[in-house]
């Protein structure tokens, strides 16, 4: 050891770092991928950008692409107020309330949104006619499915009952993750159960719910393309429709892509400051 | 008719806040408590110590009905706790009306039991606002002077997840106090907290104390037992094995199992 090693100990350590060239290898090889994208983007004559920025804002595509935000807006609202019902139901002391929200859970997850669609649209033929009246007795105001019905309700409807099944269990995920010292607290202090679900349930387990309807609202905007099958107009049926008759496939489907991501990414925006204000109280 | 058989017992004449006749308690085929008779008066500070698995805990969950008593009887401030009687038949009282009865009877857990999505101040308004009604300014006026009685007038901003256990555990008694409850039932209350802590929360416990609150405090601090407690309960293996004043029992204990836990942790 010499003398000046010594001196120097205490001062701040100024080490050579470790080198990692595998970093500099891979991104090497993403930087060329890149380069290689962006380069197809520019001069691959196929995506026809002038022909994507004709429909972008044609009335068609507006009025189908407000089509599919209502639809995800509805269809998630709905499921979200229906899955709670189911997961409170699922958590129910009555068997037989657990046991029917088990039933529709297993129907609506074990079978293709894309099939379910099909027979919304055409629940006429399976229920031609829609009665008010006592169950098995007489009916004091009965009208023709067909008539009540629209393709949007269709579409709607078919896109709820779906998500339904999916919100019912990441709710009662979240109710179940909430610690059972706050029931008890809340009922000590003689807050009755509806008051705590309400007050000191619920809010807490929003922060676990949250995550996952965030990424449910940005599936629901993309599997609104489905409701085809009902069928409803909305954005991907409208750029098929126009691309039968232009032939212009690939631009008017990356043109669609790119709406849905600029909607997706506004959500993403809203999930961000969801799970920031359920996250109140928590480790910052 | 059946209002002169729901009359409450008549636990005044008596000037008892909680009595205990009788009760059992069974979690499966264990039973945990096995025919517990006590009797807390009112103004009272009952500590009720033992080894765990006794079943102090246990009895304390009966007495605001966290916990449902399979045999016996147990009454607060004259009512029966969970029941109504008419005649020799007892009745489940209704989701609401326990909830009417709990009202009246604070506690306070060894985990604190925060609400974590409110401040500390938000968590003492809440029952007020929801179960008694009170309005926002009313209950925040109250919480305030609360907040300032258990000394965090300067904390009451913050969430429990910025506090320290202590005061997290003393945002929990000023909870409580805000139903204005006749009985205060403490679970441990200092079990959970950091040794230098325990301190600031048996001072506040000390002061509702000398100002005349009905306590009943399962608790392994047998320094406060002696110095606050009016009376000292020892359970062990679901029975009261031994009671009486705090500073005779833990002197001179006369039981062989009382002798043997003071010994573990005196």
């Amino acid at each position: 050891m010499s003398v000046g090693e010594t001196e120097t100990r205490t001062g701040t350590i100024k080490a050579v770092p470790v080198r990692h060239p595998g970093r500099w290898v891979a991104a090497v090889a993403v930087a060329v991928l890149a380069a290689m994208l962006v380069n197809n983007l520019v001069t691959n004559e196929a995506y026809n950008w002038p022909e994507q920025l004709k429909y972008l804002f044609a009335p068609a595509v507006l009025e189908a692409t407000f089509n599919t935000i209502w639809l995800t807006v509805a269809a998630m609202v709905g499921g979200v107020i229906l899955g709670i019902l189911l997961a409170l139901m699922r958590l129910s002391a009555n068997p037989l309330l657990r046991g029917a929200a088990w039933l529709y859970i297993w129907v609506f997850r074990g079978t293709p949104l894309f099939t379910q669609l099909l027979i919304w649209g055409n629940i006429g033929a399976l229920f031609p006619t829609l009665g008010l009246g006592i169950p098995f007795g007489p009916q004091f105001v009965t009208a023709q499915t067909n008539a009540l019905y629209s393709a949007a309700a269709a579409a709607a409807l078919g896109l709820v009952f779906n998500e339904a099944a999916y919100m019912a269990e990441i709710v009662r995920g979240g109710i179940q993750s909430v610690d059972a010292g706050q029931q008890e607290a809340a009922s000590a202090l003689g807050l009755t159960r509806v008051q705590t679900l309400r007050r000191i349930i619920l809010p807490q387990a929003m922060r676990v719910i949250a995550p996952p309807t965030g990424n449910e609202a940005i599936s629901m905007l993309k599997n609104t393309s489905l409701v085809v099958a009902v069928p409803f107009v909305e954005l991907t049926f409208t750029v098929q429709n126009i691309y039968s008759h232009t032939y212009q496939i690939i631009p008017m489907l990356v043109m669609a892509c790119l709406w849905y991501l600029f909607l997706s990414s506004l959500m993403m925006i809203g999930q961000h400051y969801l799970e920031r204000h359920y996250g109140k109280g928590y480790a910052r | 008719m059946s209002e002169i058989m729901n009359a409450p017992l008549d636990m005044a004449a008596q000037d008892l806040m909680v009595k205990a006749e009788q009760v059992c308690k069974n979690f499966g085929h264990v039973q945990v408590l096995k025919g517990i008779d006590l009797e807390v008066r009112q103004g009272e500070v009952m500590c009720v110590v033992g080894p765990s698995g006794s079943g102090k805990s246990t009895f304390l969950r009966c007495i605001n009905h966290l916990e449902k008593i399979d045999a016996g009887r147990l009454w607060v401030d004259g009512h029966l706790v969970g029941y109504r009687q008419r005649g020799d038949k007892l009745y489940e009282l209704r989701e609401k009306e326990v909830a009417a009865q709990r009202r009246d009877i604070g506690m306070v857990f060894q985990r604190f039991n925060l609400f974590p999505h409110m401040t500390a101040l938000q968590n003492v308004m809440e029952a007020p606002m929801l179960v008694k009604g009170e309005s926002k300014d009313a209950a925040r006026v109250r919480a305030e002077q609360l907040m300032e009685r258990v000394g965090l007038s300067d904390r009451m901003g913050n969430y429990p997840s910025q506090l320290s256990g202590g005061q997290q555990q003393r945002v929990a008694i000023a909870r409580a106090l805000a139903m204005q409850p006749k009985l205060m039932l403490f679970d441990e209350p200092t079990s959970a907290l950091d040794p230098e802590l325990v301190g600031e929360v048996l001072d506040v416990m000390r002061d509702l104390a000398r100002e005349g609150m009905t306590m009943v405090v399962v608790t392994h601090e047998m320094g406060f037992a002696r110095e606050v407690g009016d009376s000292l309960v020892f359970m062990d293996g679901g029975v009261v094995v031994e009671q009486g004043v705090p500073r005779e029992v833990l002197a001179n204990p006369q039981h062989a199992r009382t002798q043997a836990f003071l010994s573990k942790v005196l």
